[in-house]
């Protein structure tokens, strides 16, 4: 297909271009339709007023949400570590076992991305509450008994439910599977003779594996990051459920603009638009980090 | 030539997906409330009349609201509340009713036609009615509840929840200030906003559906909530009690409507005059468990006493009740910001 990059010169040419490509145009239809449009319309609303006009206006009061801004984004970036903390190592392990382990794993890790999310999110509500299972069995074995026998306390039950860390606990359960499965398919596809090599010239296992394998694998993490990240700082269900509705995350504060009772889809827009633009630049950073690293390894 | 291909290639996707609608057969629209209707009564329509019922379900009266605003789509009956058939009204998203084509409305409660939200009575019909009412555990609060107060006391500090959209909320705290729900004065509504501010350092959770399982499992332990869910929650908790507050209370109608440029007005009319009627309007009322408005049913329907307590409140409750109305753009707005304000 290399032919076809430079510029065409002869309509047979141009025309075998289409017939090599057409299978593509569904996509890019679909893409027109249903991301480049809606991209556009969130830029046309963000810089108009609800007669039409032009306007700054809806940027003007948004230092008003960096609150919301900031807990949105601090919130997502510890789900995000935790998530590779916990992800990586499970998709290193993961890629050591056998083809009929490793099948079988995966679809372990994916059953739960088979039931709908809100459902997911639903039980751990009931998971977490302070009558809820996990509080109950905690009780049962005798848990806060003994506590208070030995403080003096008079605790009942474990405050898990309506807190930060509940929602953090919402984003990590729901998005893991997007950390695990990128890592896990980059650190397969490591040609073995690489590691073999590194062996060869006396490197020890955690040498092999902070020199070759972890350097080889960053592009894996790098989409594991994206994928949980980006989710994450824009959820709007899992405070709402988990969080307890007091403390709002920016995907709550843009569902206000639209379904609230000023329905204000300009100022929706201007807040979604500021936080694709955040979400774009933590990821072009990411990307140059990955980058550099890529090419010390290949060097 | 590539762009021009892909460009006609998506006008003629635009192009096919438009006029999706068409075909001979008789059709009506209707946009309502989830678990708002006995199905069984859409079968009866189209059986009877011929019409086919296209049927989808909206959440709460502002996503009504801006899947309306935003257009696109086409709905030939919906069914908003109170406040919300006034904003419709005063933006001139509605279109006036053919009451002639309505002969059951002889069956709906007089007093509940021609009220604030719509005073001409032209644009809307009854469908259900209903009250908000605290719901509490007598068995994880001894004390006799009376009062919106029992909300703002610390004494039930953890196990207190609250409606999670700020109409309801802060006409709670207008309530208990003994303001009306309606008000446009600034200085009540920064009060009933500062006492929310309060409420919410002690505070369980703000809840909508939620409140069900919350409820019921005794997570929470006193909650405001629409009377007629009560009957559903007290089936799975006997120990759940409702009150309506001595400083009065919220009464809601969520009333039918038909949206401007609805495409099957006739078809509309037949489908709300169809739900006025007395074997409709029973079923609907025995598989939703609000107060229907057709006067009929209060005699057929089989209730126990405390569900018709529940369902057909005293004179002297309803007396003391408020109806929302529409506020103005700038008050909207200030319960907006107050809200957001209070959340973040």
């Amino acid at each position: 297909m290399n032919g076809h990059k430079t510029t065409s010169n002869g309509n047979g040419h141009f025309l075998r271009g289409i017939y090599h490509r057409m299978p593509a145009y569904p996509y890019v239809i679909w893409m027109a339709l249903f991301v480049v449009i809606p991209i556009i319309l969130v830029v046309v609303y963000a810089f108009t007023a609800s007669d039409g006009k032009f306007t700054l206006n809806n940027f003007a009061h948004i230092s008003d949400y960096a609150i919301v801004f900031g807990r949105s984004l601090l919130l997502a970036l510890i789900a995000t570590i935790i998530c590779l903390i916990l992800g990586y190592p499970v998709a290193y392990v993961l890629s050591k076992f056998g083809q009929s382990t490793q099948r079988i794993i995966i679809m372990l890790i994916m059953l739960p991305m088979w039931i709908n999310f809100l459902l997911r999110t639903y039980s751990w509500m009931s998971l977490l509450e302070n009558t809820g299972l996990i509080n109950r069995f905690l009780a049962a074995i005798g848990l806060f008994n003994l506590i208070n026998n030995i403080f003096g306390t008079d605790i009942r039950h474990l405050q898990m439910i309506n807190t930060q860390g509940a929602v953090i606990l919402g984003m990590v359960y729901n998005y893991l599977p997007f950390m695990i499965l990128p890592i896990y398919s980059v650190i397969v596809k490591i040609d073995k003779s690489v590691i073999e090599a590194a062996q060869d010239l006396g490197a020890n296992s955690s040498k092999v594996f902070t020199k070759v394998i972890f350097p080889l694998s960053l592009s894996g993490v790098i989409s594991g990051i994206t994928m949980v990240f980006v989710p994450s700082v824009s959820t709007f269900i899992i405070s709402k459920l988990l969080g307890g509705g007091t403390q709002i995350l920016l995907g709550d504060l843009i569902e206000m603009q639209f379904l609230g009772s000023a329905y204000n889809p300009h100022l929706g827009a201007a807040i979604s638009l500021i936080m694709m633009i955040i979400v774009v630049i933590c990821m072009s950073v990411m990307n140059k980090f990955g980058e550099g690293e890529e090419q010390t390894v290949i060097l | 030539m590539k762009r021009v291909i892909i460009v006609l290639a998506v006008v003629a996707l635009l192009l096919s997906i438009l006029p999706a609608c068409g075909g001979g057969r008789e059709v009506v629209n209707v946009y309502n409330w989830g678990e708002y209707i006995d199905e069984e009564v859409l079968e009866q329509f189209e059986k009877d009349t011929g019409i086919k019922v296209n049927y989808k379900t909206f959440e709460t009266n502002e996503q009504l609201y801006s899947v309306l605003k935003q257009g696109g789509v086409s709905y030939d009956v919906i069914i908003p509340s109170d406040y919300m058939v006034s904003r419709l009204i005063n933006e001139g998203m509605l279109e006036k009713i053919n009451m002639d084509n309505i002969h059951n409305l002889t069956y709906i409660d007089e007093s509940l036609i021609g009220m604030e939200y719509d005073p001409t009575g032209e644009y809307s019909v009854p469908y259900m009615t209903g009250t908000v009412g605290i719901i509490y555990n007598s068995r994880l609060i001894t004390d006799e509840i009376t009062s919106w107060g029992a909300l703002f006391d610390e004494k039930y500090a953890g196990q207190i929840l609250m409606f999670d959209n700020p109409r309801d909320a802060m006409g709670i705290a207008l309530k208990y200030l003994g303001y009306s729900l309606n008000t446009t004065d600034k200085d009540q509504l920064m009060e009933a906003y500062d006492l929310l501010v309060e409420q919410k350092t002690f505070l369980q959770a703000y809840v909508m559906d939620q409140i069900f399982d919350k409820l019921e499992s005794g997570e929470a332990a006193i909650g405001p909530y629409y009377a007629g869910d009560y009957i559903i929650m007290v089936k799975n908790n006997p120990d759940l009690k409702l009150v309506m507050p001595e400083e009065g209370t919220n009464r809601f109608v969520d009333a039918m409507c038909i949206p401007k440029g609805a495409k099957n007005k006739e078809n509309a009319e037949a489908f709300i005059n169809y739900m006025c009627g007395v074997e409709a309007s029973l079923k609907n009322a025995i598989f939703v468990g609000y107060t229907s408005p057709n006067i009929e049913v209060e005699k057929l329907i089989e209730l126990e006493s405390y569900e018709r307590e529940v369902v057909y409140p005293s004179d002297e409750i309803l007396d003391n009740c408020e109806f929302f109305v529409n506020l103005p753009q700038d008050i909207l707005d200030l319960y907006d910001e107050l809200w957001i304000k209070l959340k973040k």
